[in-house]
């Protein structure tokens, strides 16, 4: 089921939670939304679930538009963040709740019900549990019940609000390729929530990330990673090293120093930003960045170093190979390979 | 970089809690509570039963089953086997609306159900002597239409209802704004409707929380005194509940017949406290959300 978001404004008490949200998602895909705690996350997937109704704008489900549609009328699948599972209920009755119900006219028979349960419980590998109830569960099996019922009433669309967010670091690890393959196999148009980068990129097709009630970027992994289009993006997504510069006629200067870096931007202050660990070392006698060791430190097979860099006070991060020596206070000059300048903000 | 934190001046000393008293206050502490206990609680109601028997069991059960007695017993039923059921959907309808949507004037919504602990009972059956006496403008035309509420039953069951009704929200609100919605909303999301949703996850979820309001509830119907004794007119044999027919008993020096009356009060009294303390020792967990007591 494709799934469009379009011009989605939402307000809570005058308070803007989302600005102009557009969203394409296609069928099958597997969708991150990314961002800081705030940014809107969960205000969105809520949003296409119809548990919460936009100020402006529609969601539309295929062509049809579903804005219209109350959240049982929807049909979506709703994994929940601590996962709300029905405690008096055991685990074999939660996933069987979606078809228990329906209206008569389309309930399967219970027999029907408890055979389908029973399968999904088999598909999320919990089998020999049915008769427990969610307190005798595990936060990892809690999850997978969660999300064997709402896969039981076969969703249009599968939303899960931080999947893994109460779960211990193995744990997520496991669940997260587990959920890829549960993906890989049954193909459901699936968005989930996270604020966990490695997380979005190791399992989405693509990303959505988010800022303070925007979308930022839409992108595959790798292009979020390589080619980050906004400051935001840059700093939130891996890590990432800024320097206050100054744009003239199309070069970058850091003072009175020309960088041999070339810009578009209008002269002006701006900024610039690149991956600490994609510079190459330079003679200092060519357009560089020029810095004085204050600090380095070995980080697995690089060498980290904390750089003053001339002129400014400020301090940036850069790696280099672990057996460039680096020794306090030797300078070092070095070009980033790739980087980009925003107008300063 | 190893923390240096800083000493504080006390961990050099020997820890003690806070509520550290020496053995001595805490005895007497204890002591002075039990003398109060005994002496305010234990006493007067074993009172009750050696006065409710001092002229043997004969004399007693002949009490409870005089006519007028039978009569007080049957309304006093009645009237809590109307309020209380009532009470019950009023409150959960209540709790409902205040613990699970935002809307404005909630605030005070939720002190208005506090209102009737608040006001004195006495003032609380007032107001229904007021609304539906002959000179108001409810009551003339109810006894047109053939309908009687004051010194009458439905008098009864509306001022007992007044004083009782916050029971079961007050204990349903902070139980229900503590679980929050999202049980609910994954009820609607696999398609459940509403009634279904409250059937099968609200009530569950609620369900010990309302059964403690319900028991505290009846305890309290069923032993109203001033409301009721205000609109009821004391009609023996008709508007007399069991409080008030202890109290023309007692009234009228014949005191092993109001004390006998009086014993099943207390009797209520202690199965209520019993029921209350299993449900708090099972449950607690539950109802520790509902921390209003
Ligand atoms: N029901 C609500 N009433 C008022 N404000 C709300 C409500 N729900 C969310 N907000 C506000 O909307 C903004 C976005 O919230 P949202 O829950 O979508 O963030 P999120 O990205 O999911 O964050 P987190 O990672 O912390 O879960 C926040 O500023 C939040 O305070
Ligand atoms: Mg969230």
């Amino acid at each position: 089921m494709d799934v469009r978001v379009s011009g989605v404004r939402k307000e809570f008490d005058r308070f803007p939670a989302l600005h102009d949200v557009s969203l394409e998602i296609n069928s099958g895909e597997l969708i991150a939304l990314l961002g800081p705690s705030g940014s809107g996350k969960t205000t969105l997937l809520r949003l296409i679930a119809g548990l919460e109704s936009p100020t402006e704008g529609k969601v539309f489900f295929g062509d049809e538009d579903a804005s219209l549609k109350s959240v049982q009328e929807r049909n979506v699948g709703f994994v929940f963040q601590h996962y709300a599972l029905f405690r008096h209920m055991t685990v074999i009755d939660n996933v069987g709740f979606g078809l228990k119900v329906r209206p008569n006219s389309s309930r399967p028979s219970s027999e029907e019900i408890r055979r389908r349960s029973s399968e999904l419980l088999d598909f999320v590998q919990l089998s020999g549990l049915e008769k427990r109830y969610p307190a005798q569960l595990s936060g990892g099996q809690r999850q997978r019940v969660a999300l064997a019922r709402a896969m039981a009433i076969e969703p249009r669309i599968l939303l899960l609000d931080e999947p893994f967010g109460a779960l211990d670091a193995k744990v997520r690890k496991e669940l997260r390729r587990w959920l890829r393959e549960i993906h890989d196999k049954t193909k459901h148009t699936t968005v989930f929530v996270t604020h966990d980068q490695d997380e979005a990129l190791e399992l989405a097709d693509r990303v959505v990330v988010m800022s303070q009630g925007r979308i930022e970027q839409i992108g595959t992994p790798d292009e979020v990673y390589d080619k980050p289009n906004s400051p935001f993006v840059y700093s939130f997504i891996g890590e990432s090293s800024k320097i206050d510069v100054r744009v003239e006629n199309g070069e970058l200067w850091l003072a009175d120093r020309r960088l041999g870096l070339k810009s578009d931007l209008p002269d002006g202050d701006a900024s610039l930003y690149f991956r600490p660990h994609d510079v190459a070392l330079v003679s200092d006698s060519d357009a560089c960045i020029m810095g004085t060791v204050v600090a380095s430190r070995r980080v697995g097979a690089t060498r980290r170093v904390e750089l003053e860099i001339g002129g400014a006070s400020e301090r940036i991060e850069i790696g280099i190979s672990a057996d460039h020596p680096a020794k306090e206070m030797s300078g070092i000059a070095f070009r980033p390979q790739h980087w980009r300048v925003f107008p300063k903000s | 970089m190893a923390l240096d934190l800083p000493q504080t001046e006390s961990s050099a000393k020997v820890w003690h809690p806070a509520t550290t008293e020496s053995r001595a206050a805490r005895y007497a502490l204890i002591a002075i509570t039990l003398a109060f206990l005994g002496l305010f609680l234990f006493m007067p109601l074993v009172s009750v039963f050696v006065e409710a028997f001092r002229k043997g069991p004969a004399e007693y059960f002949a009490a409870l089953l005089e006519p007028d007695a039978r009569a007080a017993i049957r309304l006093t039923l009645l009237v809590a086997a109307t309020a209380v059921p009532l009470n019950l959907i009023f409150g959960v309808v209540a709790a409902w609306t205040i613990a699970k949507f935002e809307f404005k004037g909630k605030a005070f919504l939720t002190t208005l159900i506090d209102l009737p602990f608040s006001v004195s009972p006495v003032i609380s059956g007032l107001v229904y002597v007021l609304l539906f006496s002959s000179h108001s403008v409810l009551g003339p035309w109810l006894k047109s239409h053939g309908i009687e509420v004051l010194f009458a039953v439905p008098g009864i069951v509306l001022a007992t209802m007044f004083v009782t009704f916050p029971f079961v929200a007050r204990e349903l609100i902070p139980l229900m704004q503590h679980q929050g919605t999202t049980d609910e909303e994954a009820a609607l999301s696999l398609g459940a409707n509403g009634w279904q949703t409250f059937w099968h996850v609200t009530l569950p979820n609620i369900k010990w929380g309302l059964l403690y309001g319900v028991l505290l509830c009846n305890a309290r119907a069923m032993g109203e005194f001033g409301a009721v004794s205000v609109v009821s007119g004391h009609i023996r044999g008709l508007t007399n509940t069991m409080p008030l027919h202890v109290e023309i008993l007692y009234n009228e020096y014949n005191f092993v017949a109001a004390f006998a009356v009086a014993s099943l009060l207390a009797l209520l009294a202690l199965v209520t406290l019993v029921l209350k303390t299993l449900l708090e020792l099972k449950y607690g967990a539950e109802l520790r959300a509902a921390s209003g007591h």
